[in-house]
């Protein structure tokens, strides 16, 4: 299996999956591709459910990324709204959802993740979570029908995004986050409360280091109990508590799971298996350090490197420095690096108080991270200087 | 080649500054500029990424 792919298969049709196939003929392969996704829906862009979709400014079609005739222009054959069930690595064959098995030659494994749910909540309507265009519209629908109050439970990424939408729709929302810091373990708690500022400056009641001992309701909704004691009462309860990889179906293939599909450091999990974006755990040797990563970004340029892997051996590592943004009310987070809470933290443009910085991160002497709140330029100056392994001096001494 | 940014749907993220920041700049006022609409051929492959990068899809190439 050293040979040349003769045809690719591609598990998952979302970011990561499409970015494979494009970059397959863009490298000039020209077997057959197969593109095989659990949503009906061709793949679409994910960053504009939480705010454009959601907000009701854009109709679902414009966060379509690709559509059928393009696909079929490309030569990718697309498999909408089949699951894949099992994978024989030994076989080369693959177990589709109904039990129809397909055969492959290479393989790209890209089935992402979904969202944790609270327990106890799946039969109550007005319960949301948010990962899919189908969550997003029956959670814009929610909104659209003029709820009495919101109630966001976890201050991530996706939970401010949600709170930020709803707020923008004028909508009462309370936000409700077990960590006494939002986005605490993420940014440290200096940053964290930058954040959890941002949302108080616009009106959201935040609650903070409570958690949710249930959702009470009949077959609605109609209130939150929180662990502090309190009780909020809702019409709409959104769920933003993190995600679980879609791993199940390769247990037992023989592929090494372990919270993600373990690759080598060029994505290669097998022989002729690449894995990528959500569902894929790699070793970035850019930080030495073995990683996860859910960002939009990394599911793109993913996608395209453990494609360009499959077609070439001597294609090296997958050494990105991750970066996202958030957009929440009319400020743009973005995050570059690898931070962890405990790196030390300096402003080096612009202040807190304006809500329009830039801050740098660093560890053992190395930039580790740039956090901006509307500072685009900022964040990609410093990227670069991740990227070089700069000094966290260097990095301090720069004037962007 | 021309460098053709939609900027409707332009977000300042600017990814394609940090991969040509000789193209592409994003100022202090947080809009993204052309700095060279016209580049030579010797830079088509750094504007393909760029395209290709863009998380909002806002830039393209024109051949006219």
């Amino acid at each position: 299996m050293t040979a040349a792919p003769s045809a690719v298969t591609i598990v998952g049709a979302s970011l990561a999956g499409l970015n494979a196939a494009e970059a397959l003929r863009r490298e000039g392969f020209d077997g057959p591709v197969t593109l095989i996704g659990a949503e009906d829906h061709p793949p679409y862009d994910r960053p504009p459910l939480s705010k454009q979709v959601l907000a009701g400014d854009w109709e679902p079609d414009r966060a379509a990324l690709t559509d059928a005739e393009e696909l079929a222009a490309d030569g990718i054959e697309a498999r909408l709204g089949v699951r894949a069930a099992a994978l024989d690595l030994a076989a080369r064959e693959l177990t589709l959802d109904g039990g129809e098995t397909v055969a492959f030659d290479s393989l790209v494994i890209a089935t992402g993740a979904r969202c944790r749910t609270l327990a106890g909540t799946e039969e109550l309507a007005g319960v949301h979570v948010l990962r899919s265009l189908d969550d997003c519209l029956a959670l814009r629908a929610d909104l659209e029908a003029a709820p009495q109050r919101v109630v966001v439970v976890g201050a991530g990424f996706i939970g401010a995004e949600v709170a930020a939408t709803a707020r923008g729709r004028g909508l009462e929302v309370t936000l409700v986050e077990a960590l006494p810091t939002p986005l605490g373990r993420v940014l440290g708690d200096e940053m964290g409360r930058v954040c959890a500022e941002v949302h108080r400056d616009h009106g959201v009641d935040l609650r903070t280091g409570v958690g949710v001992d249930a959702v009470e309701g009949g077959d609605r909704v109609q209130r939150v109990r929180l662990s502090d004691g309190s009780s909020v009462d809702a019409d709409v309860v959104v769920v933003g508590i993190g995600v679980i990889c879609n791993t199940e179906w390769l247990e037992g293939s023989g592929l090494s799971i372990d919270d993600g599909v373990v690759c080598d450091a060029t994505c290669l999990a097998a022989e002729g298996v690449v894995a990528a974006g959500d569902v894929a755990r790699w070793p970035n040797e850019l930080f030495g350090e073995t990683m996860r990563v859910e960002h939009w970004d990394n599911a793109a340029q993913q996608g395209a490197h453990a494609a360009r892997r499959l077609l070439d051996p001597a294609v090296g590592p997958f050494t990105p420095v991750p970066w996202f943004w958030s957009d929440q009310y009319d400020r743009k987070i973005q995050l570059a690096g690898r931070v962890r809470p405990d790196d030390e933290v300096r402003v080096v443009a612009g202040s807190v108080e304006e809500r329009r910085f830039a801050a740098i991160y660093g560890r053992a002497g190395r930039i580790t991270g740039v956090l901006g709140f509307n500072r685009p330029r900022h964040v990609m100056r410093y990227r670069a200087m991740i990227e070089q392994r700069a000094s966290f001096q260097e990095a301090l001494a720069a004037n962007f | 080649m021309r460098i053709v940014v939609d900027f409707d749907l332009c977000e300042s993220n600017a990814v394609c500054m940090q991969i040509a920041p000789d193209l592409f700049e994003v100022r202090d006022d947080d809009f993204l500029y052309i700095l060279n609409e016209t580049p030579g051929e010797a830079d088509r492959s750094r504007v393909q990424e760029c395209v290709q990068r863009c998380p909002k899809q806002a830039i393209s190439i024109a051949d006219d």
